[in-house]
């Protein structure tokens, strides 16, 4: 896992250089590739999951992909595919959950709760019954970025392509739904398909972001970029850009970093979204700070 | 017919413009196996400005949903316009300060919200220009340009009000459903926000039916008034309804209504209590 120990590589500030170096290895070049693709999905079905305030839905989906990477470790099957299973699965347990729990937020987040402590020691379960090359969980609950096969970036790129098209088909009525569900109930929106149907796209980007960071960090790509959007601008389409362009930077910046340091990706791309959220929140403040000076004294609002 | 405002007789009421936009016929409602409300009767033209009153857990925001086609009627029937030509504003809808949508684009999914796919760039020009044209104007009746650029969140509670009146203004609808629109923001506000509907009604011809907890604020706009009680119905002027003799054939028991130097009316020995403490009706 810790790559920079065994290769001697050292960063040179000469990008171009560096870059032609990582990419002579195929599976840095799949990591770039997998790490772009995470990045788009995962920002924008984040920026919506901000929106309808569901981080919790998507942190149960996100716990419940490691037993399902686990799993298919311990049956030899590709993890990527039981991240998606188990995420998918997940999903529309808790969408059932939605639908019979009414408007019970509180019952609602327990039961959730309540499916992410078992998926979780099933998870722990699984790694125990794997006594092979895994060395622990480390790898499925932190991400790595070795041994990402072009099967798999294919795999991440049709996922990613259903989830994008979809997104787009249901965006601007999900965007309704979300932010005025009375209204758009009563224009006719199908609220609660919606609901249901951004659960499912929810877990297949949850699933995608946890072949990088882990199941347990998902949120530097699924939380921060939107977070840090939703700070800088109100503007939904430019909120959605932005949040795609700080997701996929923070992937990027993490794999280079990841690749000339003996220390993890999921940290490297954890600390460079992070960074990210706390400069728009001392640009936000500045602005603020800034604007109040420019107004005539006691104009402020 | 229709009655002149009670202190607004130089106003001519509009004239009614064809058939009604809204028809209710003995209508009545069951929720959960219980005769909400029934033998409703209630005819409103273009232009018209109708209060829904009564005490609470009555079915005023039921009767709302009723004329929306969000619930069914039990008997009767109702004649109402289309989803796309009928505006509504449900109760109580406030924005939190964490909520990152421009008041703009609140209104703008008023519009086009229920649309599916992505508007694509550099097709249909023309009806995208007339698009934001018609949401600049919604706003600006409303009066809200000033704010439509802000996070909806940041906005105050009577700012908010009118980006949403903005939203359901902003398809043209010829009926307006409101649910206690008033009902979190403060006397000026009250009575700035009562004013506008009043213009609206008037100036464009849209009927209002408004679900309101205090007649007070709107009653120089009212042309009638539904007074719900008792599983029964008063439907009439606001000066033929909110009577002594009325309210207490309508509940049964002794009611009083009181009006005030300034024309404000005040009911007194309602059954059921209120729950604002201000002068209800």
């Amino acid at each position: 896992m810790l790559l920079a120990e065994t290769t001697p590589y050292a960063f040179t500030w000469n990008l171009v250089a560096d870059v032609r170096e990582m990419w002579s290895f195929p599976f840095m070049v799949n990591a770039f590739r997998a790490g772009a693709i995470v990045a788009v999905v995962a920002g924008a079905v984040g920026w919506f999951m901000v929106l309808r305030r569901q981080t919790f839905a998507g942190h149960t989906l996100s716990v419940v992909a490691f037993p399902g990477a686990a799993l298919a470790t311990l049956i030899g099957v590709s993890t990527a595919v039981g991240y998606l299973g188990a995420c998918l699965l997940a999903a529309v347990v808790i969408a059932g959950l939605r639908e019979s729990g009414r408007s019970g937020v509180a019952v609602e987040s327990a039961a959730t709760g309540t499916v992410q402590a078992f998926a979780l020691a099933c998870g722990f379960l699984f790694v125990t019954l794997y006594k092979g090359m895994l060395g622990g969980p480390q790898a499925l609950l932190f991400g790595t970025f070795l041994g990402i096969t072009t099967g798999q970036v294919a795999l991440l790129t049709v996922v990613g392509a259903v989830v994008l098209t979809l997104l787009a088909a249901f965006g601007r009525p999900l965007l309704f739904a979300s932010s005025d569900r009375e209204v758009a109930a009563a224009r006719g929106v199908p609220v609660r398909a919606l609901g249901a149907g951004f659960l499912l796209l929810l877990g297949a980007a949850t699933a995608e972001a946890s072949q990088i960071t882990g199941s347990l960090l998902v949120f530097a790509l699924l939380v921060v970029p939107a977070a840090t959007a939703q700070v800088l601008t109100a503007r939904p389409v430019l909120g959605l850009a932005l949040t795609v362009l700080l997701g996929l930077a923070a992937c990027w910046l993490g794999l280079i970093a990841a690749f000339y340091q003996p220390y993890p990706l999921g940290f490297f791309v954890t600390t460079f979204a992070f960074a990210g959220y706390v400069l728009a929140q001392l640009t936000r403040a500045v602005r603020g700070a800034v604007g109040r000076v420019a107004l005539p004294t006691g104009a402020t609002s | 017919m229709t009655a002149q405002p009670i202190e607004q007789a130089a106003v001519p009421a509009p004239a009614h413009a064809g058939a009604p936009v809204l028809q209710l016929t003995g209508a009545a409602v069951r929720v959960g196996g219980r005769t909400l409300w029934s033998g409703v009767d209630l005819t409103i033209g273009a232009g018209e400005f109708t209060a829904v009153l009564g005490p609470n857990g009555v079915g005023k925001s039921t009767l709302l949903k009723t004329l929306l086609g969000a619930a069914p009627t039990a008997a009767g029937e109702i004649r109402a316009p289309g989803r796309t030509e009928i505006g509504y504003l449900p109760q109580r809808r406030t924005f939190d300060a964490g909520v990152r949508i421009r008041g703009i684009d609140v209104v703008r999914l008023g519009l086009d919200g229920h649309r599916w796919g992505l508007p694509v760039p550099f097709l249909n020009r023309a009806r995208r220009r007339a698009e934001r044209r018609r949401i600049d104007e919604a706003i600006e009746s409303t009066g809200a340009t000033g704010y439509a650029h802000r996070p909806i969140g940041e906005c105050s509670g009577g700012e908010q009000q009118r980006l949403l009146l903005a939203q359901a203004l902003v398809t043209r609808p010829r009926l307006l459903l409101l649910d206690e629109p008033l009902d979190s923001l403060d006397l000026p506000n009250q009575s700035a926000v009562a004013a506008l509907l009043g213009r609206i009604c008037r100036e464009d011809g849209v009927a209002v039916v408004m679900v309101a907890h205090d007649v007070n604020p709107i009653l120089h706009h009212l042309d009638r008034v539904v007074y719900l009680a008792e599983g029964r119905a008063v439907t009439g002027p606001p000066r033929e309804v909110i009577t002594s003799e009325t309210l207490t054939r309508l509940y049964g028991a002794p009611v009083e209504v009181l009006r005030t130097t300034d024309g404000r009316l005040v009911v007194v020995g309602m059954p059921d209590e209120c729950r604002s403490g201000g002068p209800c009706c």
